[in-house]
């Protein structure tokens, strides 16, 4: 087997807060291997997005380390796409300067990944968007957009903090199936953040269950249903038995929402 | 169309306002040097224009109006970035900018003109004065007005301090500049008829000076009529700039729909 893409060790974050220190992540390990699909679920305030932004290098850990082929994440990176909960585009920008920002950002010479971005683009099914803005665009289409920004430097992994959670249930369950396609596609390696059970057990090869308050793993799941899957497996006895395993975990430690 | 409508009905209203005013002053017999009647300000304005000193004067009170408003907007966006941008800059000189700010900068225009003399310099120096704070104020609010989450995608790019100023703060703070500019504007003429009410050779607001000692209230009324034409013709300069440069904003497209 191939070494893994992210290695974290014994991570831990705490912070100081006036009622002394919160400790937000305890001791996390796990690892991704190359172009799995790993989602983490768990409720509000179980450490989830703190793991997303070490991971993002834009957070330092208290404790521990996660490595990132083979190199320690000290700060930002630019081999790392992040997708935030919302699409946090910039409305001066057209959907495709928008999506060449990372070039930009890291000097990479907009002539040679043009053609890139406009690929991914209409990966997403967003070709003729190019030169609309960001306001123009709905919710789900927004969200594509940050999609295709976070591939367009063709990072070695793609790091995803909730970003369906805004969207309405039907577009998030088409976002879902659109993800698994632009994923089989691209061959990434992806960490999924999400608090809605069933979307963890759908996109996941492995679903990482988190205990609220200090964040802790408390189940690494393996989901081995074929890919690519469609909506229908939701009603499959393999799906609800994952599904209603998870919320088993929530429903003893009396902390679950959605 | 109700829009020509609407041009007919306010087309119709001005008339019958200006008849009013005219058939008052003859009926109650005003005495010119209190309200002079709307036939006698066309007089005035038809004879300052003809002869050509009515456009004399308007030059120096605009030379002097968009030079302050160009001179105080550059100075108070430059000092407004660098409290923005430096703690250091900040906690020194923002006490004495609150201090300034409270001040009613039109008093000082005395002391302006023992400085400056009588020319077009002292004038400029009252202008930029005034359509100075609107800038700094604006431009401080607009750069620290990023949106968190917006900074933190840049950071997860891996973005210098520099790259975040130009690509995102920047653009950012344009609602607001632009909201300064268009306050400094009308500002910059306020500050420059004042400087001419002080001590001044050429000028409309010098004009008006000297029209109240001789009573000639008509002329009066109709310089009066010139300056607020002029506070048109430069409040829409900038606001088609506006227009321009702020195509993405929200504020500015409501205002085109509606």
């Amino acid at each position: 087997m191939s070494p893994p893409v992210i290695a974290v060790n014994a991570l831990t974050k705490r912070y100081a807060a006036r009622t002394g220190t919160v400790s937000a992540l305890e001791e996390i390990s796990f690892s991704v291997g190359e172009g799995e699909f790993l989602t983490v679920v768990g409720p509000s305030g179980c450490g989830k997005s703190t793991l997303l932004k070490i991971l993002a290098g834009i957070l330092p850990a208290t404790a521990g380390e996660a490595r990132l082929r083979g190199t320690a994440i000290a700060g930002p990176r630019k081999d790392i796409g992040v997708v935030f909960q919302s699409p946090v585009l910039f409305p001066w920008r057209s959907v495709l300067d928008n999506v060449l920002l990372p070039i930009d950002v890291q000097g990479l010479g907009r002539d040679g990944h043009r053609r890139d971005a406009l690929d991914l683009l209409s990966l997403v099914g967003l070709q003729g968007f190019e030169e609309r803005y960001p306001w123009e665009l709905s919710g789900g289409m927004q969200q594509r957009v940050a999609i295709t920004r976070a591939l367009v430097h063709d990072p070695a992994l793609l790091l995803m903090d909730e970003p369906f959670g805004a969207l309405d249930a039907m577009t998030r369950e088409l976002m879902n199936v659109e993800l698994q396609r632009i994923w089989m596609e691209k061959k990434k390696t992806v960490l999924f953040i999400t608090h809605s059970i069933p979307e963890a057990v759908f996109l996941a090869d492995r679903v990482l269950v988190m205990t609220p308050r200090p964040g802790k793993i408390l189940e690494d799941v393996r989901v081995a249903s074929a890919r690519p899957r469609s909506l229908d497996i939701m009603n499959t006895p393999e799906f609800g038995e994952h599904v209603r395993r998870i919320r088993g975990h929530f429903n003893v430690k009396g902390g679950i929402d959605a | 169309m109700s829009r020509a409508r609407n041009i007919g009905i306010s087309v119709i209203l001005f008339i019958v306002l200006v008849s009013v005013w005219e058939a008052m002053v003859r009926l109650f017999q005003i005495p010119q040097f209190i309200l002079p009647a709307p036939s006698k300000v066309a007089e005035a304005l038809w004879r300052g224009l003809a002869s050509g000193v009515y456009f004399e004067h308007l030059y120096y009170t605009l030379v002097s109006t968009v030079l302050g408003f160009l001179l105080g907007s550059a100075l108070g966006f430059g000092l407004g970035t660098a409290v923005a941008l430096s703690r250091r800059f900040e906690f020194f000189l923002y006490p004495y900018i609150v201090m300034f700010q409270s001040l009613p900068k039109i008093a000082l225009a005395p002391l302006i003109v023992i400085w400056f003399g009588l020319g077009l310099s002292s004038k400029v120096v009252n202008a930029a004065l005034v359509a100075f704070f609107p800038l700094l104020v604006n431009t401080i609010v607009g750069l620290k007005s990023a949106d968190e989450e917006r900074v933190s995608l840049m950071r997860s790019l891996a973005a210098s301090e520099k790259q975040i100023f130009w690509m995102l703060r920047l653009p950012n703070a344009l609602p607001f500049v632009m909201a300064g500019l268009d306050v400094a504007m009308i500002f910059a003429l306020i500050g420059a008829i004042v400087g001419e009410f002080v001590g001044a050779k050429h000028g409309l607001g010098m004009l008006i000076q000297s029209m109240n000692f001789t009573m000639d209230v008509s002329g009066q009324f109709s310089v009066l009529l010139i300056l607020s034409v002029v506070g048109l013709v430069l409040n829409r300069g900038i606001s088609l700039i506006r227009k321009r440069v702020l195509f993405w904003d929200p504020s500015e497209k409501e205002k085109v729909e509606a």
